[in-house]
């Protein structure tokens, strides 16, 4: 019987006394990785599913009341429209911003002097935290005295209320989405450029392929994965749009809350973040981060089928 | 004319004609470089300007762009009004710390998945990366209740500890690098009696130095400038990063632009100096992050 366990327990493991060792040692270095995913992960993943059943508002005790948070979500809260609607309107950012890193990169892909000094002031806003850039955003889009209405008056241009205004509160964010992105893109794109067999760029020329022959037909090919992965990583991000909200488009009264105006820069996640930490409506919230999970989940496959129309890989 | 004199002219030509096209080329390129380099930093240097300018210039048409005279006082004031010292020992210690932890026990990982063998090696392993699938947003609501119900709140532990059981992204990485390790110099140390600790500590690690300090450069930065994190989990003035610190700052100062641009200015200085001395690093950081996909 005790023989009978003892096999149960370690019959899988290898037979000889060394490769047991070793398998012994392989799982424990790999222990903490799975128990600390299980913990603050897969456990919490699990926990949410049964949380955005209930009316929990985190004094009170949870209560079950079935699918009434994703009911109401879907088809009474009309701020959930609006919050995915400024969601995809800020994604026009990504072409915006794709179009200009690969330009650069193209530019610096040719033989440039003092290319590290270029790359170390494209590389300011990456390192830069969310918090100095948006503060320091916000001052820039400030009505009479920040840096760009300043510039348009230069122009004789009266500039907009920026993010006061409902109707240029989104370009705004999207234009310091773009100008904050431009670095890392533009480092990705020089990646793939320098992927690019010069052999073949030759062959091209030799044939007498012109310039932007020569870009759309042997270059873009290499960039495809490149730019299929900024796609992919963009969009999930701009789901996930909550700090520049939060220190953008708060007023200065002592707790307002961001969003507008008039809810013109709520986005999901902020919405999710005011529920859950503003309204303490956990059991809302909840319902809420898993119809936006669902949301990106079901964005991120379509872009994997469609990628296969469009996206080369040379291996 | 035969065809190779045709030949030779067509040539000269060719060369003639790429020579000058590049020519172009480099100076289109210098000039799209500098007008998106210019509007990079402009917001930058107009932080900088802000901040040593004294509050009675700020509001003027045209501006003044270098400002006259260069004042101090809102970094003075920054440091009188915002426990400041204080925050800067907060991040330093929370970024520390979580990037050690998060670099320790992920390499440890990466290296048994990718070095020692066990059953179900490989299959743990691609589980593992499907769980990256798995969008933040859905985890954050049960993870605020799971550190709230263990006492966390308010403390650095929901902040910390995660990154001390490793990290799947991190791992990844380390795996990919260490599976370059030739198996020689391991068989080698094994049979000197190496135990598979040692084999990690003395002879994977030393070879994985790059990876090291590329992987440490970017576990920092993230842990510096994470801002949701310390933002529910941080209450007191006291013990908030520098981030957290100038966002609740912002709200009761939000227009005394001197003010906020100086304490902008400190918050990112750690970062950009890290940035100058390991900028090589960053470099192979950010394209290792895209080369992902």
């Amino acid at each position: 019987m005790a023989a009978h366990a003892q096999r149960l327990l370690t019959g899988w493991l290898p037979r000889s006394a060394m490769k047991r060792r070793e398998a012994l040692w392989g799982y424990l270095f790999v222990l903490p990785l799975i128990l600390g995913f299980a913990i603050f992960a897969f456990g919490p993943m699990l926990a949410s599913i049964g949380i955005s059943f209930t009316d929990w508002e985190i004094l009170t005790t949870p209560k079950f009341i079935g699918l009434d948070n994703y009911i109401k979500l879907i088809t009474r809260d009309r701020l959930v429209g609006i919050a995915f609607g400024n969601t995809l309107y800020l994604m026009l950012g990504i072409p915006i911003g794709m179009a200009c890193s690969l330009l650069l990169a193209l530019a610096m892909n040719q033989r440039i002097r003092g290319i590290s000094i270029y790359r170390t002031i494209y590389f300011l806003p990456v390192v830069s935290s969310v918090v100095a850039v948006s503060v320091l955003w916000r001052w820039i889009f400030n009505q009479e005295f920040g840096l760009l209405n300043v510039m348009l008056r230069y122009l004789g241009i009266q500039g907009p209320l920026w993010l006061g205004d409902a109707a240029w509160a989104k370009p705004a964010l999207i234009i310091m989405g773009v100008w904050g992105g431009l670095g890392f893109n533009m480092l990705l794109y020089l990646a793939a450029l320098q992927g690019v067999p010069r052999e073949l760029t030759e062959a091209a020329t030799i044939d007498g392929a012109g310039a932007w022959q020569r870009f759309r037909h042997v270059t873009w090919p290499f960039l495809t994965p490149t730019t299929f992965f900024v796609l992919v990583t963009s969009i999930i991000g701009t789901f996930q749009t909550f700090a520049q909200i939060h220190l953008m488009t708060r007023g200065n009264v002592s707790g307002a809350i961001g969003g507008g105006p008039q809810w013109a820069t709520l986005t999901v996640i902020y919405y999710l973040w005011l529920n859950a930490f503003n309204y303490y409506d956990m059991g809302y919230a909840a319902a809420l981060a898993w119809i936006l999970g669902i949301v990106i989940l079901i964005f991120t496959i379509f872009q994997f089928a469609a990628s296969r129309r469009w996206v080369f890989y040379s291996e | 004319m035969t065809t190779s004199r045709i030949a030779e002219q067509q040539a000269v030509r060719w060369s003639l004609n790429t020579k000058s096209a590049r020519r172009l080329t480099q100076a289109v390129s210098y000039i799209v470089l500098t007008a998106g380099s210019l509007f990079t930093i402009f917001p930058f240097l107009w932080m900088l300007s802000t901040s040593l300018k004294s509050t009675q210039y700020m509001l003027q048409f045209p501006p003044q762009w270098i400002p006259d005279p260069i004042t101090f006082q809102h970094y003075n004031d920054v440091f009188r009004l915002l426990p400041l010292a204080q925050g800067f020992a907060n991040s330093f210690f929370i970024a520390i710390v979580g990037t050690i932890g998060v670099l320790f026990a992920s390499s440890l990982a990466g290296y048994s998945f990718a070095k020692l063998e066990f059953p179900g090696r490989d299959r743990i392993f691609i589980l593992m990366m499907l769980t990256m699938m798995i969008p933040g947003a859905v985890l954050l609501i049960p993870q605020f209740l799971l550190f709230r119900s263990l006492g966390w709140v308010n403390t650095f532990n929901p902040l910390i500890i995660p990154s001390l059981f490793g990290a799947i992204y991190e791992t990844f990485f380390f795996r990919q690098f260490f599976r370059t390790i030739p198996n020689e110099l391991i068989d080698a140390a094994k049979i000197d009696g190496a135990s598979f600790f040692t084999i990690y500590w003395r002879i994977v690690v030393p070879l994985a130095k790059p990876v090291f300090a590329t992987l440490a450069v970017l576990a920092f930065m993230w842990r510096w400038n994470d801002y949701m994190g310390p933002l529910i989990y941080l209450n007191d003035i006291q013990k908030q990063t520098v981030p957290v610190m100038i966002s609740t700052f912002q709200s009761q100062y939000l227009t005394a632009y001197g003010l906020m641009m100086a304490a902008s200015v400190l918050s990112i200085l750690p970062i950009i100096v890290l940035f100058f001395f390991m900028q090589r690093y960053f470099v192979e950081g950010i394209t290792l992050t895209g080369l992902k996909g």
